[in-house]
């Protein structure tokens, strides 16, 4: 119960903090904006829907990695120790993996959104498939991402190490995904992807397990 | 005696299957004709780096409840005696490709996820370098080491299972146990995998030992 309202104070500081500088958000969200920009005036004359898919998975792994990162690696040391003095390393974990859960579903549905309006040749036939492809992929990406940040924001020097960490880990996770809103994308029928979805979420399951086994040894200085 | 006695035995099983692996008679087949022999090379070494990286979690465990340097040495030790043994099964396979794919890199789901996987334990030794302060470092280290090896199982041994793959026993090619219905293979193949994990343990435990003769030497100074 304890942990429960821990998770609930910090979810809503996280929130709140947000909310007073839209930062991370409106960051991310230009970040997003900028590159699909970008690809689509580069790319126009590319025809392939199976092209654009890989694209708009890169463009949301490096957006990802940009906004989640800053989770840990943002916070001030004196923060940090003051967190670390209210509330347990498991409430401080889960209340950053649920917040950036949350950016990252936001962030995503925004991004798929302007994709599909600039991109008209790209509408996957079965686009709730695809949505939940993207759901599962702001997940998965939020809890590797954010304990990849909290070992990346302990070791130091922040952000080229958290891109090196992070896409060994996250690369098995995104062949999945990828697979996943392919098969949206060619239109096959769900039975095709139960497989990928389970797998995904196992993959959740495991990631989330052992980083709130780890989290604690790693927090304590 | 008792301490060297699987040493010897490393070097005679080892000696014995590089003879009886060239000598003794295969099954003879199309595209494979006498590569097949590359079993008895290949696939030990793939053994031998899971056992290396799972000793090296194993320590790591130790070390973040220890907080003993000496569990970190053999942590990363056997992490850089796992990568050789690594390089060395993609560099077998890849020899082994051209000549019965046609390529040293065919773009086969088992060559990549295990390429990833070996780019995790390099981002690992990364990790390493960037920490300078010597127990932030092993704990750090240890961490990301214990975060990675579900990552590595995962696309060692499920992600493959998911896919047609081009090597024997995946996507409808017959695995070699079909092939071998007399068991001759088995003769040597058994062999050559204990044989090489046995070696593989060997050197990490030379290499162990050299690095703590080099931190004596270095606290001496």
């Amino acid at each position: 119960m304890q942990l429960l309202h821990q998770v609930k104070y910090l979810i809503r500081k996280e929130l709140l903090l947000e909310w007073r500088s839209k930062y991370a958000i409106n960051g991310v969200l230009l970040y997003v904006v900028s590159t699909i920009f970008t690809c689509y005036l580069s790319f126009i004359s590319l025809n392939d829907k199976l092209a654009w898919n890989a694209l708009f998975w890169i463009i949301m792994l490096f957006a990802s990695i940009n906004g989640v990162s800053k989770s840990f690696l943002q916070e001030t040391k004196g923060r940090q120790l003051y967190s670390y003095i209210l509330a347990s390393p498991s409430a401080i974990l889960i209340s950053k993996t649920v917040y950036n859960v949350l950016l990252m579903l936001v962030l995503t549905t925004i991004a798929l959104g302007f994709y599909l309006l600039v991109f008209d040749t790209f509408s996957p036939p079965d686009l709730l498939m695809y949505y939940v492809a993207v759901i599962l992929g702001s997940i998965s990406f939020s809890t590797v991402f954010t304990m990849v940040s909290a070992i990346a924001s302990k070791a130091g020097n922040g952000g080229m190490l958290m891109a090196i960490l992070s896409f060994p880990v996250i690369i098995p996770v995104l062949i999945l995904l990828i697979r996943l809103a392919k098969n949206a994308v060619d239109g096959l029928p769900w039975e095709n992807s139960w497989d990928d979805i389970g797998m995904v979420l196992v993959v959740n399951v495991l990631v989330v397990s052992v980083s709130l086994l780890l989290f604690p040894y790693l927090w304590r200085d | 005696m008792n301490k060297t006695w699987w040493k010897i035995l490393a070097s005679v099983l080892v000696v014995y299957t590089a003879v009886a692996g060239l000598l003794l008679e295969v099954p003879h087949l199309a595209i494979l004709n006498e590569t097949i022999r590359n079993l008895y090379f290949h696939v030990p070494m793939w053994f031998a780096m899971i056992v290396l990286f799972s000793i090296s979690v194993f320590y790591s465990v130790r070390s973040l409840l220890s907080q003993d340097r000496n569990d970190d040495i053999r942590a990363v030790e056997s992490v850089n005696t796992g990568i050789i043994f690594g390089l060395l099964g993609l560099l077998t396979g890849a020899v082994w490709a051209k000549y019965t794919w046609g390529q040293f890199w065919s773009f086969d789901p088992k060559q990549n996820f295990a390429a990833i996987s070996i780019l995790l334990y390099f981002a690992y030794s990364v990790l390493r370098n960037a920490i300078d302060e010597e127990q932030k470092r092993a704990k750090i280290s240890a961490i990301y080491n214990i975060f990675a090896f579900p990552m590595m199982v995962v696309l060692l041994f499920v992600l493959p299972r998911l896919q047609d793959s081009l090597h024997p026993g995946n996507g409808g090619n017959p695995g070699f146990n079909s092939y071998d219905l007399d068991s001759n293979m088995r003769l040597v193949f058994y062999p050559a995998c204990l044989g090489w994990i046995l070696i593989g343990y060997w050197v990490y435990t030379i290499r162990f030992r050299i690095r703590l003769l080099e931190n004596k030497q270095n606290s001496i100074r």
